[in-house]
């Protein structure tokens, strides 16, 4: 089997994912990893290191910024040259896009964010969600090349082997696009949610410290943001000490206490870590969806009746801003930081 | 500005969807407008209010379906239309997308469609960027923010990086997100005026095409394994104590 594996990146980081991708092509057979953009040698390596059999690098500066119709356009035609079986990519705003614009022009099928996808004889399985994870579907595609974007930390990472080596092929790119970028606004560079292992969440009980004050001159408002401010600094810390990535529910995320990159749950992100701790979330069923591939739920809340306690392992019915602290304490002594 | 709002019905987000005899059921929950339809169609309100001009509501479903379109009047929508064929009973995403866009062919004159970033049932996200491809028209995708002058419409697209701001001319396609404010309740004048409406349902041959080859289909349903979890509260005399023994529990459960 020939899969073409797409690797996402922004602006040279690379969507982790992008690797595990990789790893399911190498599984079938042979795989040619293709990388948008000009000036990223450093990804072509890695992809080397990871298992690529061929790197195509669409080097066109004209490809440095996203856009749907440039990045799809080029896609349909390497996968016209290169005919592969199969396109993988990782599922991310970008190629969800960008696999749905291909597939019409390849007249074939998307599936999309699978959590497994295996090979029968010559015949391609897939299994993903459904009604927010409710139930799971298994699917075909009966169009060639099959087009497929994997959720992230649903299939195994590749060992980087650092004495891989190639050498990278230019690939024509096909940039024209309608549409115009105009600037970007970057969110902060941190961990992102989809990718962690580990997740500290808050949620609007974060802003709910009363023996805080806040400093003067800060109307209602400002003094609830800058409460919620403090609450994720000590969310952030046990994040921190654990090695994970902060998280955050809509409420927070609505109440304008932490950007909107961070939100898990229906209309944020869907995560799928090992360790997931709950600080001061109600448990919302749209929270709730975002959650249901964590391996290990703990909630932290004042509130015994909160939803959130159905789904969490382990729960502490308490104060956040005296058990959080704490526990950031006792993780440092046990992990020895 | 002509301003169609492509919608779906779905079951109620609270309902217990089961696997029964290979068919999803959600027993007796209420079929509703896709909660993520409320953006597009609050989106091209805002810009009718702003603009001027009309906006339609344009659905694919059984009859049933004309309920979500009935939200959608009730919510300001001038008109709306069913697209009802029993051809279409199982359509992937792009058979989805090659209907709508032939109905957005067939009303004609169109400046913006609209779509939600998802359906609650199959939730690809995909159904937009394909009937912007089968139709020519750019796709904006994930729009928090929209303003249209002079035949254009800038965005900002709500992305993992941040916001990413993008202009086109029309006409295009955009999907909206909850970033463009709360969907309007629909009013009582509203909700009468809706009982009232008569929506025309259009089949594939008032669309002038044949139904769709079904290049995804379904083998089968599985039932995810059941995460029922007793929860343990962890209790203590102090704070340190509590988050000690909790620390002790996650660090036993090697997850870190």
């Amino acid at each position: 089997m020939k899969t073409l594996v797409y690797i996402d990146h922004f602006k040279g980081e690379v969507q982790p994912a992008s690797w595990e991708a990789l790893g399911v092509a190498k599984s079938f057979g042979s795989a040619s990893v293709v990388i948008f953009g000009s000036g990223f040698d450093t990804l072509a390596k890695t992809a080397f290191e990871f298992g690529a059999d061929e790197v195509l690098v669409a080097d066109d500066p004209a490809l440095t910024d996203y856009r749907a119709e440039a990045f799809a356009s080029t896609l349909s035609a390497l996968a016209s040259s290169r005919t592969p079986d199969l396109i993988l990519l990782p599922t991310t705003t970008r190629t969800r896009e960008m696999a749905a614009l291909t597939a019409i022009d390849l007249n074939t099928g998307v599936l999309v964010d699978l959590t497994a996808l295996s090979l029968e004889g010559d015949k391609l399985i897939a299994t993903r969600p459904i009604y927010e994870g409710k139930l799971n579907e298994k699917v075909v595609c009966a169009g060639k090349p099959v087009i497929a974007t994997l959720r992230a930390r649903a299939f195994p990472r590749p060992t980087q082997d650092k004495s891989k080596s190639g050498t990278a092929t230019k690939a024509e790119a096909k940039a024209e696009s309608p549409t115009t970028v105009e600037g970007y606004e970057v969110a902060e560079q941190t961990v992102s949610v989809t990718d962690a292992g580990i997740i500290v969440s808050g949620g609007r009980g974060v802003s709910n410290n009363p023996s805080l004050t806040p400093p003067a001159g800060m109307d209602e408002k400002q003094a609830e943001i800058w409460r919620a401010q403090q609450g994720f600094k000590l969310v952030g810390e046990l994040a921190t000490v654990l090695g994970g990535a902060v998280g955050a529910s809509r409420a927070a995320v609505d109440g304008g206490y932490i950007p909107y990159s961070h939100q898990v749950g229906q209309t944020g992100k869907v995560v799928a870590p090992d360790l997931y701790i709950a600080c001061g979330i109600s448990g919302a069923i749209q929270h709730i969806v975002g959650i249901r591939s964590a391996k290990l739920v703990v909630a932290i809340n004042k509130d015994p009746d909160a939803p959130i306690f159905k789904v969490a392992r382990y729960g502490v019915v308490g104060d956040l801003f005296q058990i959080v602290p704490a526990l950031t304490e006792a993780f440092k002594k046990k992990l020895g930081k | 500005m002509k301003i169609i709002a492509c919608i779906k019905q779905v079951p109620d987000s609270e309902a217990k969807v089961k696997a029964e005899s290979g068919q999803v059921s959600w027993g007796e929950a209420a079929l509703v407008i896709n909660p993520f339809d409320e953006f597009p169609v609050e989106g091209a309100l805002q810009q009718k209010e702003a603009l001027g001009g009309t906006v339609t509501a344009l659905c694919i479903g059984p009859e049933s379906a004309k309920d979500a379109l009935k939200h959608a009047l009730a919510m300001g929508a001038d008109d709306a239309i069913l697209i009802s064929d029993p051809a279409l009973q199982s359509l992937d995403t792009q058979g989805a997308a090659r209907v709508l866009a032939a109905a957005i062919n067939k009303i004609g004159g169109v400046d913006i469609a609209v779509f939600g970033r998802q359906t609650l049932d199959d939730g690809s996200g995909i159904t937009a960027a394909q009937t912007a491809r089968l139709l020519g028209w750019p796709m904006l995708g994930l729009v928090g923010q929209l303003k249209v002058q002079d035949g254009s419409v800038k965005v900002a697209r709500v992305v993992e990086e941040g916001r990413q701001n993008v202009s086109a001319k029309l006409p295009a396609v955009l999907s909206i997100t909850q970033g463009i404010g709360e969907p309007r309740y629909p009013s009582f004048m509203g909700i009468r005026k809706a009982s009232k409406a008569e929506i025309p349902i259009w089949s594939l041959s008032d669309l002038g095409i044949s139904a769709p080859a079904q290049i995804v289909s379904r083998l089968e349903l599985v039932t995810p394994p059941s995460r029922d979890v007793t929860c343990e509260i962890i209790a203590g005399e102090s704070p340190t104590e509590i988050a000690d023994k909790l620390a002790d529990k996650i660090l036993a459960e090697k997850v870190l």
